[in-house]
């Protein structure tokens, strides 16, 4: 079976601007969004707080359990937590702060007593998180960390292998990425998790892998098509891993779906995550990656033309050069 | 059958064989997280203070008897805080003597400053603060397992949590009694024996009224419940002042055990090694008449009066249940924390939910498997059978691994396994591609193989190593579901680069040897 019965030849590079306004509009919305909450939608594993996890012997409603827990002090949130059938509510309290000088436990204590009290029916904690204020300054600082780390080792290992513009595309492509993401996290009511941060992580490697395929048949390509203009060069790369880039997410976007689907409520903002990532890092695969690194490319080209050539170390034949910088601007690299 | 095909075959079932036997029997081998096993994990915080300020309050009481014997009166000498030691009120013309008995007595730990009028600052010096947190921490952290393992725990995990924070990490898979397991882990258990001067009295005031309200600077007031007075009714709390230099602490006990007191109620019996027995012999001797206060944690429990000298037994009283009592004696065994303990994070999962996530992961990941394998057979017809083996032999070598190792398969760990799933796919997807693509330029079905595993080699090596860093990255900053998704992703990758380079390669390598085929079904 084949994808496409013929080499594909879409002009990629040509539509990217169309495709960045889309990106845009995403990320502005997004950004929007961040304003009016006045923050990112922080789990309590980096805001701290209290989550408890209550199996009913009897079905409840969520308006039920909210009204028992009325006298419990702060900002509650209750939601059904896994399958109907399962009886299971989560109860979610804020941060109690150190200055009040409470422990851990007094939130969780306070939930069990009020429902007990309450009379809403038997019960009992099928599991409880409680995370103190140090802890979730030092797991968000741990994510940040983590990330601007795992960022720059990409980014010295791209640098390394091929040149600096393709570092700094597949950079720029994870960060349109992970833009796009936290967007949409906010846009379906999703918080900032301890998984989540590792889903987006994973997104980051995947964006990176699929953005060093192409860079890899560039590459191969340099070598065999110089006398190319690098944007028609990188359309050809684009257009020949096509296939495999297409088939790859669609794989990898299976595998996730029914992570999201049959994973449970523990997985589920992973699975979102992951899977809004699958996308967003094919589709900025083909529309950023490459093209930022055209623009610099081609940037350092015009810089280097605006200047008196420089003499050429190795004398080429090019007859039909369309560009005095060209030389300078597809140089035969040593890798291989 | 060529010899170099068929050495690569032997390689490939050799790993095989090994991964089987590292996963046989997976119920005991692989180890379940927290997360899908239950339990609960803690986070604590070292109080490193309260061990400083014991070493402290110790200091300047030496220092205080020393003076004492050396016939020089100071106003007071005391610990104002964790690390600071004030002595006030040094006579002029002793000044000299004081100084000499001062470096002798704390100089090795303590910075002296003069200040004016007899007043003197000793303050701890860094490295010897240092010291005493780290030795708090590691001390802490041996009574923590040593209690933990007395409460039978099975693959408890107690370890610090991070450098510097004073922090110790406690997971214990399979607990369900967690009030239980945090009051054992947390109770401080600081046994102190101490002569009373005065008391027992209903209130701090009635007690000091002989002293006109001023508590000597040796001796300390320390409160406990009321039995002893017997009236004034239940919960009223009696008061005891007592020398605040106790004649012997937890330290020098030799066991503790739970027993019967004389009305048959629950109590803890306790006995001294040969130290603790000769100090408590000398004190109980020396004080017949009077009261022993048994001060558990800052509080009386009981204050029997000494009838004779005794040298190797005591006992608890107080109003226990049997579970406290044999909880107590625990710790008691299990030696004082030198520092109380906060809870910073905890998280418990109950077996069900555990449970429920182990089987939501595991039909989340059969279902990828079965849509990735399906889609893999109908879009690479034969050769899809090719990536489905070596994406299920990555599989297999992942588990085998983290069999071997003793990583541990959390929930995250799960999602890594399906991430691993894809990248496997990836890798093949890649390969085939490329092998078509290399079939398009007539070449030959042999060298289109050859070419395409060639060419495909670097992509794949560039691919796995850069998110290779980035899972060595989200291993070293990342925490707890973070630490165990890098785990499982760096194996897979690393298996991955075996099974989809040189195990899916043999295979063709071993389908083509057979027969000259004229077409590839690809």
């Amino acid at each position: 079976m084949q994808l496409f019965k013929t080499q594909p030849d879409f002009d990629f590079i040509a539509w990217r601007w169309h495709a960045l306004l889309v990106s845009l509009v995403i990320v502005v919305a997004g950004a929007a969004l961040l304003f009016v909450r006045g923050g990112l939608p922080l789990g309590i594993d980096f805001s701290g707080g209290s989550l408890i996890v209550l199996e009913f012997d009897e079905p409840v409603t969520e308006d039920a359990v909210r009204d028992a827990l009325a006298p419990v002090e702060g900002e509650k949130i209750v939601q059904q937590y896994g399958d109907a059938g399962a009886n299971q509510m989560m109860v979610r309290l804020p941060q109690s702060g150190p200055e009040v000088g409470t422990s851990l436990e007094e939130g969780a204590e306070a939930v069990r007593s009020a429902l007990q009290a309450s009379g809403v029916g038997g019960f009992q904690v099928v599991g409880q998180e409680l995370v103190g204020p140090v802890i979730g300054q030092e797991l968000r600082q741990r994510g940040i960390y983590a990330f601007v780390f795992a960022m720059a080792g990409i980014l010295v290992y791209v640098g390394l292998r091929f040149r600096f513009s393709f570092g700094v595309g597949a950079i720029v492509a994870v960060a349109h990425d992970i833009m796009v993401t936290v967007s949409l996290l906010m846009m379906f009511g999703y918080e900032l998790s301890l998984n989540v941060v590792a889903a987006m992580l994973t997104i980051t490697g995947y964006s990176v892998n699929d953005s060093i395929v192409v860079f890899d048949r560039v590459r191969e390509n340099l070598r065999r098509m110089r006398r190319d203009r690098f944007d028609r060069l990188v359309n050809v790369s684009i257009n020949q891993t096509l296939a495999r880039t297409l088939i790859t997410s669609g794989t990898t976007g299976f595998a996730v779906l029914a992570l999201y689907v049959f994973g449970g409520e523990v997985l589920e903002g992973f699975a979102f995550t992951m899977l809004v990532g699958v996308i967003s890092g094919t589709y900025s695969t083909i529309f950023i990656a490459a093209s930022v690194a055209i623009l610099i490319t081609q940037g350092r080209a015009a810089r280097r033309s605006a200047q008196p050539p420089a003499p050429a170390r190795t004398p080429q034949r090019q007859p039909q050069s369309r560009r005095p910088g060209r030389k300078s601007r597809v140089p035969a690299r040593k890798s291989a | 059958m060529n010899r170099n095909v068929q050495w690569k075959l032997v390689v490939v079932l050799a790993v095989t064989v090994l991964s089987v036997v590292a996963i046989y029997p997976p119920e005991e081998r692989i180890r379940l997280g927290l997360d899908l096993e239950g339990g609960v994990h803690m986070v604590l915080q070292v109080e490193t203070d309260d061990a400083l300020r014991v070493e402290s309050e110790t200091a300047a009481e030496q220092l205080g008897e020393q003076l004492d014997l050396q016939g020089i009166t100071v106003a007071s000498s005391s610990a104002v805080d964790a690390t600071t030691i004030r002595v006030e009120g040094v006579p002029g013309d002793r000044d000299a003597e004081f100084r000499q008995i001062a470096d002798d007595q704390v100089s090795a730990s303590y910075d002296r400053e003069t200040g004016a009028g007899g007043l003197y600052t000793f303050r701890m010096r860094a490295p010897v603060e240092a010291t005493l947190r780290d030795e708090s921490v590691r001390q802490a952290l041996q009574t923590i397992e040593r209690r933990v393992n007395e409460l039978g725990v099975a693959e408890p995990i107690v370890a610090p949590y991070s450098v510097g924070g004073y922090q110790i990490l406690v997971q214990l898979p399979g607990v369900s009694d967690v009030a239980r397991a945090k009051e054992i882990i947390r109770n401080t258990a600081l046994l102190e024996l101490k002569i009373v001067e005065d008391g027992p009295a209903f209130s701090q005031e009635e007690l000091l009224e002989a002293r006109n309200g001023v508590i000597p600077p040796d001796m300390e007031v320390v409160s406990g419940v009321s039995e002893a007075l017997g009236s004034g009714g239940p919960g009223s709390t009696s008061h005891y002042l007592v020398r605040r230099v106790a004649a012997v602490t937890g330290r020098d006990l030799r066991n503790a055990r739970p027993s019967l007191d004389e009305f048959n109620q629950p109590a803890v019996s306790f006995s001294f090694n040969r130290e603790g027995a000769r100090k408590f012999g000398e004190v109980t001797g020396a004080n017949i008449g009077r009261s022993l206060a048994i001060i558990l944690d800052g509080r009386v429990h009981t204050a029997p009066v000494i009838q004779s000298r005794i040298t190797d037994e005591g006992r608890i009283n107080g109003s226990f249940s049997q579970e406290e009592a044999a909880d107590l004696s625990l710790v008691l065994r299990s030696g004082a924390l030198p520092a109380s303990l906060t809870y910073l994070e905890e998280r418990t999962v109950g077996p069900t939910l555990g449970a429920d996530s182990i089987r939501a992961g595991v039909s989340a990941s059969l279902a990828g498997l079965i849509a990735v394998a399906l889609f893999m057979l109908a879009y690479y017809r034969l050769a899809g059978i090719n990536a489905i083996v070596a994406v299920g032999m990555n599989l297999l070598i992942l588990m085998g691994f983290m069999a071997y190792v003793g990583a541990v398969l959390t929930l995250p760990g799960i999602a890594g396994l399906i991430l691993t799933i894809g990248i496997g796919v990836d890798s093949n997807v890649l390969i085939f591609e490329r092998i078509k693509e290399e079939l398009r330029s007539e070449k030959g079905i042999r060298a289109a193989v050859a070419a395409g595993f060639d060419r495909v080699l670097l992509t794949i090596l560039d691919t796995h190593v850069a998110s290779l860093i980035a899972a060595a990255f989200l291993f070293q900053f990342g925490s707890g579901p973070i630490r165990g998704f890098a785990t499982t992703l760096a194996i897979g990758l690393i298996s991955n680069i075996f099974t989809a380079v040189f195990v899916s390669r043999t295979i063709f390598e071993t389908v083509l040897a057979r027969r000259r085929a004229a077409t590839l079904s690809i």
